[in-house]
């Protein structure tokens, strides 16, 4: 059964949705949910230790139709890294879901948001495994569908999750058209939409306008996706009013697995030369990585509401990761792959926190915290070490992010960018600080809510906050599997 | 194939997507944001669908009078076909969510036009800093 | 529009060729032209055209939203399962050699199963996005509206009634917007 590990790390969830919808009675459905994402985690933990063995990419052929003929599932060095984060989150967030889902979601619907939820996680799993350009378009629209849908499911706790869900839903699917469009353009060109076979034969048409027309199509549509400023006006609201569960998920995940597909797609299939238009397309991005950074970390430092202040501070992260993929080199790469591990078990954290006392207070504002540090301490330390980590603090997974961020821009000798990657950085001290004081300087308002907190609202927080605190002084094995990561898409055949 | 007469079907298709794409970004009722969007979800089908034509060539189908001759029938490409089968399911359901999206918003806001919804959510959204607490809560 | 003597002739006859055709196009799927997305969509529209003609709640009466959520979910589990199969008789996922006596005979039942897979669950999540469109209280609230105005019956008085509660509610939503 070993050899069959790629396929049913997809399989598992995908046919777990439509039995979820099946289940009737408390919390049968959730039970589902959490057996198969934990067998998704391990799975995923498992093929991360073959590949590691191997020390070459796992091929499964779908269907028995060998590549590039069929569709094949492709577990190498980049994908066996981020299986996990995504699969591991799914799982902690599996975790928190029976909390928070009881609290914010009709008892009615427990059953279809469960399969709203394990249809998301399949497709992101699978947008990671598969080796086909057009099976990475069709998982990606099982994951945005679901998403669409989990997010309108914040409707019966706050309506505006209605057009949030609407706005995300256009502009999700004019990304993944555009995507498409790309991926039309280069099956003209090339007759093939196995990614290995793509990039091979890509080679000798690259110079073509139409390759070119292909590249920004995807890019733009991928850029939509991940959140890439400007293009990041969908993701405040979708998260902020979608339920918590789903934020944290979300939040922690989704954008991640489109920072991937891109780069699998720009490196893995038009190469780091991009035949002379390498360094054009390099200052795009960091100039839209920076400045992304700079304007999430500002909006952020605006907000009054915890869960659209972490969303903007998603923003700037995926800043960062822009910037990481801009410098075009083995080290940047790498980083950009540090960083999309490290900020999923930040935003996991920050936001399984949030979510324990969004079920309670509802909102979660900056007045709704008032005092809180010391009403509910171990929740709002989770928060603390998790905006802490946000800001690059040593001893937390964010430093390590941007030591290698940092270092990459050195390497090409980009002092401005690395000054300005270090001064936002240092900006969002500020939000931060307002949190800080907030739950710690102020007195809690007599007429406030009482808010309580028992192990049930803060382990699954806390599990991605040891994570995030591990990853920041054991660095060294994540740094490794993000180099070998790395050398997938730089250095190898391109 | 250089000359433009030849590449006419690109033309049909840039056309049909910049009449969806100018409809989802410049209409402010989400019912013809939807429509724009499935106009521009058609347009990509037929991009696929006219580069599976091959000149000459007849439907993919196997008969039993190839396969006893060897005989080489030009056939079109069927794996775009294929392909836009699978998109044009995905965009069934996305016009499936998405219109059920805007039934809710109605039942909820009564309104469906994007201007009226962004003030009425601004309104909300005042009211919450003033009270610090969601109306729902 | 059920008490149309014209209608009611030319549906009782359409409504079975249309579901035969769909059977047609599904089971000739895996030699020529056809298949589950399709034959599923053609199955959906003589549902759809029975509810239209005899109206919603005779429609659900046919066939009834929690079967229809059966067979949406059976449908992709009869997918899903097809693969797992192969899966236990020793091959890839999907992999539909192994599941007959030869090669060929394997590929013709993998195709035939999931097909049939894809024909149901498309065909049941057809009528569910009509019911569920069509059934909705504000469109009932329309429709029942323009009935009345052209001085026929309005449907069911109970969905009436609830339709108001919540055109109510979207009033006071509306008006208290605009304050």
């Amino acid at each position: 059964m070993m050899q069959h590990l790629p396929v049913l790390q997809v399989l598992l969830p995908l046919l777990g949705a439509p039995c979820a919808a099946l289940l009737r009675g408390r919390d049968m459905a959730w039970g589902l949910a959490l057996l198969l994402t934990g067998a998704a985690f391990l799975i995923s933990a498992v093929l991360f230790g073959l590949q590691y063995n191997a020390g070459e990419a796992l091929i499964y052929d779908l269907g028995g139709w060998p590549a590039p003929l069929g569709i094949v599932y492709v577990i190498d060095a980049a994908s066996a890294l981020v299986l996990p984060v995504v699969s591991g989150i799914a799982f902690v967030a599996t975790i928190a879901a029976r909390r928070l889902v009881e609290a914010e979601i009709d008892a009615r619907d427990h059953a279809l948001f469960y399969a709203a939820w394990l249809l998301t996680i399949a497709g992101m799993l699978g947008q990671v495994t598969t080796g086909d350009a057009f099976n990475i378009f069709v998982f990606l629209e099982i994951s945005s569908l679901s998403a669409y849908a989990l997010v309108a499911m914040g409707a019966g706790r706050d309506r505006r999750a209605l057009p949030a869900a609407f706005n995300y839903l256009i502009l999700g699917t004019v990304g993944a058209t555009f995507y498409v469009i790309g991926i039309g353009l280069l099956y003209m060109l090339t007759g093939t939409l196995n990614l290995t076979d793509l990039a091979e034969r890509l080679a000798e048409v690259e110079s073509t306008r139409a390759s070119f027309t292909a590249l920004a199509f995807i890019a733009l549509g991928l850029f939509l996706k991940m959140a890439l400023f400007p293009l990041h006006f969908w993701l405040v609201p979708a998260y902020a009013h979608a339920p918590s569960a789903v934020s944290a998920l979300m939040a922690a995940t989704a954008t991640k697995v489109s920072v991937y597909v891109l780069i699998r797609l720009m490196f893995g299939v038009f190469g780091v030369e991009f035949n002379g238009l390498a360094d054009a397309i390099g200052l795009l991005i960091l100039t839209l990585g920076i400045t992304g950074a700079f304007a999430g970390t500002l909006a952020a430092i605006l907000e009054t509401d915890l869960k659209k202040l972490f969303a903007q501070s998603s923003i700037a992260q995926l800043g960062y990761m822009a910037i990481g993929i801009g410098a075009m080199s083995m080290t940047g790469l790498a980083a950009a792959f540090i960083h999309l591990f490290n900020h999923a078990l930040m935003k996991g954290a920050l936001f399984l926190a949030i979510g324990a006392i969004a079920a309670q207070a509802g909102r979660v504002s900056m007045q709704s915290i008032e005092g809180a540090g010391r009403q509910i301490p171990v929740t709002m330390t989770a928060i603390l070490v998790g905006g802490l980590a946000l800001i690059g603090v040593p001893l937390t997974a964010g430093f390590i992010s941007k030591v290698y961020l940092v270092r990459a821009l050195l390497e090409q000798n980009f002092w401005l960018l690395a000054g300005l990657t270090f001064i936002s950085s240092a900006l969002a001290l500020a939000y931060v600080w307002k949190i800080i004081e907030a739950a710690w300087l102020k007195e809690r308002p007599e007429n406030a809510p009482a808010l309580i907190e028992t192990p049930v609202h803060y382990v699954p927080a806390w599990l991605m906050v040891f994570a995030t605190i591990g990853f920041g002084i054991f660095a060294g094995p994540l740094v490794d599997a993000a180099y070998a990561a790395a050398a997938v898409f730089i250095g190898g055949p391109s | 194939m250089t000359s433009l007469a030849g590449q006419w079907n690109y033309f049909l298709v840039i056309a049909l997507m910049m009449i969806g794409f100018y409809a989802v970004i410049a209409r402010g009722n989400m019912v013809k944001k939807m429509v724009g969007l499935t106009i521009f979800q058609t347009s990509v089908f037929m991009l696929y669908i006219s580069m599976g034509k091959v000149t000459n060539g007849t439907a993919p189908i196997l008969t039993g009078a190839d396969i006893a001759d060897g005989a080489q029938t030009l056939y079109a490409n069927p794996l775009p076909h294929v392909l836009i089968l699978t998109a044009i399911v995905v965009g069934v359901a996305t016009t499936a969510v998405g219109y059920a999206l805007i039934i809710r918003v109605y039942e909820s806001y009564g309104t469906i036009e994007d201007d009226d919804l962004i003030k009425m959510i601004e309104a909300e959204e005042e009211d919450e800093d003033k009270i610090g607490e969601a109306p729902s809560a | 529009m059920q008490d149309d003597p014209v209608i009611r002739v030319i549906s009782k006859v359409m409504i079975p060729t249309v579901m035969l055709f769909a059977l047609y196009v599904q089971f000739h799927g895996d030699y020529g032209p056809g298949g589950g997305f399709q034959a599923g969509v053609i199955f959906a529209s003589a549902f759809v055209l029975n509810a239209m003609i005899f109206g919603l709640n005779r429609g659900r009466h046919v066939w009834p939203a929690h079967l229809n959520l059966l067979a949406i979910c059976a449908g992709v589990l009869l997918y899903g399962l097809t693969g797992v199969a192969s899966l236990f008789l020793g091959a890839n996922y999907l992999d539909y050699d192994v599941l007959g006596a030869t090669a060929k005979s394997g590929q013709h039942i993998g195709i035939l199963l999931v097909e049939f897979g894809v024909g149901l669950t498309v065909a049941s999540v057809m009528v569910a996005l009509f019911f569920t469109f069509a059934g909705r209280p504000t469109h009932v609230r329309l429709l029942s509206k323009m009935q009345a105005h052209e001085g026929a019956r309005p449907p069911a008085p109970k969905d009436e009634a609830k339709s108001e509660a919540k055109t109510k509610a979207t009033k006071d939503n509306k008006t208290g917007a605009h304050k």
